[in-house]
């Protein structure tokens, strides 16, 4: 094990983390390098690019990419360089392209990266060959799409994606089965909001059951005000329900909502809402037609079983995180050691009635959206990590809740015994050193 | 938050106050016509409201199934199908104000303070007694260290009441409505 091996390794220890982690620079480079330069990273969903020319631009870790269907149908992954001299091709978010050009010298590239043309194409020394596979929009090594939610990975080797995903492949499953057509598309818009802070706390936020009664007292306590005589579109009814639901006492948080790890750092929190306050709720009636479809389509048995699984964020390490009961999709873009981008997606349910979708939007302006009245406490307290954690006080953090009580899940992952266990920051750490030193540090110094 | 060395009790709720009455309505002389200098004098009393941090009158310069919207994207066609940086129907408004009063909004301690400059102030369209009126606007916020300049066009649909103005709907198109943002929690 290399030096910088061992040093990373210290810096977890059963129960703990040291502070580092989160505020040194030069970890944050290694993370690049090692986890978003290696891992499967989310990119994107197929449904963004149904034609082939279709194409988004967006980031792997720092590193500008394309994703773009080719001619062939191909979800292809490249690098948003010129092969020339290095200027950013595509930039433009998304659209659709027969070839794309650099608007420096005028290279063209084909849609799977290839170099077309090359003005100006002599007195170049010998042995220039356009053609070389190193020149060109280069591809990813590795891409692969799991029911239309697309992978890529900057090794060329390494686990397979369905390896990596492990029990994880049921809460993407969870998305896609619960349209009625069996098919989900992006819909809706997107959100980006952003933070000073590390980008590993958002993440380590996901699956925190016992944080919303106090950070989000205030939208809480407006909400349990809140009269019900004063007038709704039926969306403000949403998320004041929503926000209700995140007042429910630390006893139900304790015990009724379940919080499930994996390998490679995956996890998920069980659902906290009841049925009768779930904003989908039974006796909703559009809720009951979408069920109604879902029946129709997929069989009465079948529409259970896919209504059952009751799942809040599933999060899948390193930069992905749904919500399936509300047809979420958060993607975290690390920008520096102290700065966070995330993306929030909706998705259609194919087949649902267009009110599903209107909820889904609902939904997501309470809980993912930039001026909500819950995310900007989460934001707030994302930036007072980040700052708390700059002291020199206490050098080593606090991540033991349920250290003593987690226990093994049948699908070859840990529960914790109380929902409150924080399980799933120990699970993320032993994933991240095991991604930071390629194996080599002992694995499992943070689990209990 | 920081905590108090002695809390004399729990954290009094704000209560909610009655949020119909325009109060400066009383300073509106009735049958004055909904005209541009109207408006505009309208517009910097609420930018006034706003930027003095008394957002109880400034929801009270709603009508009672009013919205309120910031879109996430240029042209935004509408709030439902689409998500928006803040879309309030006079529920969630009256909530989201009633939370600014919160004194565990920590996302507001410490209190950001802004400055908004109004102007270009122009009428769209008008009837007898409602109009649209658009007008730009500049608004700085300071918080915590740090200056951030929103800019953008807002959409008033205003309403006369009893010889005074309300708030039928307001839409504020921020021209950076697609960058990735800071939390936004002091109205525009």
């Amino acid at each position: 094990m290399s030096n910088i091996d061992a040093e990373l390794a210290r810096l977890i220890a059963p129960g703990r983390v040291h502070r580092r982690l989160y505020t040194d620079p030069a970890i944050f480079e290694l993370e690049m390098e090692r986890i978003f330069g290696a891992a499967w990273i989310y990119v994107g969903h197929e449904s963004q690019i149904k034609k082939p020319g279709d194409y988004f631009a967006t980031r792997m870790g720092r590193k500008p990419v394309v994703v773009v269907r080719d001619d062939e149908g191909t979800v292809r992954v490249i690098h948003n360089q010129c092969a020339h001299r290095g200027a950013m091709v595509v930039a433009t978010d998304k659209g659709n392209a027969a070839e794309f050009t650099c608007c420096y010298h005028g290279w063209t590239y084909h849609l799977d990266g290839r170099v077309k043309a090359v003005p100006l194409n002599h007195g170049y020394p010998q042995g220039f060959d356009p053609r070389d596979p190193k020149i060109g929009m280069l591809p990813v090594p590795r891409v692969k799409s799991y029911r239309g939610f697309i992978f890529a990975s900057g090794a060329s080797d390494g686990p397979s994606l369905e390896d990596s995903l492990g029990h994880m492949t049921t809460s993407l499953d969870d998305m896609i089965d619960r349209a009625p057509d069996g098919e989900i598309e992006v819909a809706g818009g997107v959100f980006k909001h952003a933070y000073d802070g590390n980008w590993k706390v958002y993440f380590e936020n996901l699956c925190d059951a016992a944080h919303p009664l106090f950070t989000h007292r205030s939208s809480i306590d407006a909400a349990l005000e809140q009269s019900d005589e004063a007038h709704s579109d039926g969306s403000g009814e949403i998320a004041i329900r929503q926000m209700r639901q995140n007042g429910a006492p630390y006893s139900f948080w304790e015990s009724q909502v379940g919080i499930w790890t994996y390998p490679n750092g995956h996890s998920y929190l069980g659902d906290y809402h009841d049925d009768s306050k779930l904003v989908a709720a039974l006796k909703d009636p559009v809720f009951r037609r979408y069920i109604a479809a879902l029946e129709r389509k997929k069989g009465k048995v079948e529409a259970k079983r896919i209504l059952e699984v009751r799942r809040w964020n599933s999060n899948i390490y390193p930069n992905v995180s749904l919500m399936s009961q509300f047809q979420q999709l958060r993607v975290v873009y690390p920008i520096a050691v102290n700065r966070t981008v995330v993306h929030a997606y909706s998705f259609r349910l194919k087949g649902a009635p267009d009110q599903i979708l209107r909820n889904a939007v609902s939904f997501a302006n309470v809980v993912n959206g930039t001026g909500s009245l819950v995310l900007t406490d989460d934001l707030e307290i994302y930036h007072r990590l980040d700052m708390g954690m700059s002291s020199e006080g206490c050098e080593w953090l606090q991540i033991g809740r349920g250290y003593q009580s987690d226990v093994p899940d049948a699908h070859g992952g840990r529960r914790g015994k109380n929902s409150t266990s924080e399980v799933y920051i120990r699970n993320m750490l032993d994933a991240w050193l095991a991604l930071m030193t390629k194996g080599q540090a002992a694995p499992v110094r943070a689990a209990s | 938050m920081a905590k108090r060395r002695k809390p004399k009790a729990k954290p009094r709720v704000p209560t909610r106050r009655p949020v119909l009455v325009a109060r400066h309505r009383a300073a509106s002389r009735a049958g004055e016509a909904l005209d541009l200098a109207r408006c505009e004098r309208f517009l910097l009393h609420e930018a006034r409201l706003l930027d003095d941090g008394n957002f109880d009158d400034w929801l009270a310069l709603f009508t009672p199934d009013a919205w309120y919207w910031v879109p996430s994207e240029p042209d935004q066609d509408n709030p439902h199908d689409t998500v928006s940086l803040i879309y309030d129907d006079r529920r969630l408004l009256e909530t989201r104000v009633r939370r600014l009063a919160s004194p565990r909004i920590y996302s507001q301690e410490p209190r950001s303070r802004t400055s908004r400059i109004v102007s270009n102030v122009s009428i769209e369209d008008s009837g007898n007694s409602a109009c649209t009126v658009r007008s730009k606007f500049l608004m700085i916020e300071y918080r915590r260290d740090s200056q951030r300049l929103f800019a953008g066009t807002a959409f008033h649909r205003l309403v006369q009441a009893d010889g005074g103005i309300l708030i039928a709907s307001k839409r504020v198109n921020l021209v950076n409505c697609d960058e990735p943002l800071d939390g936004i929690v002091v109205p525009f």
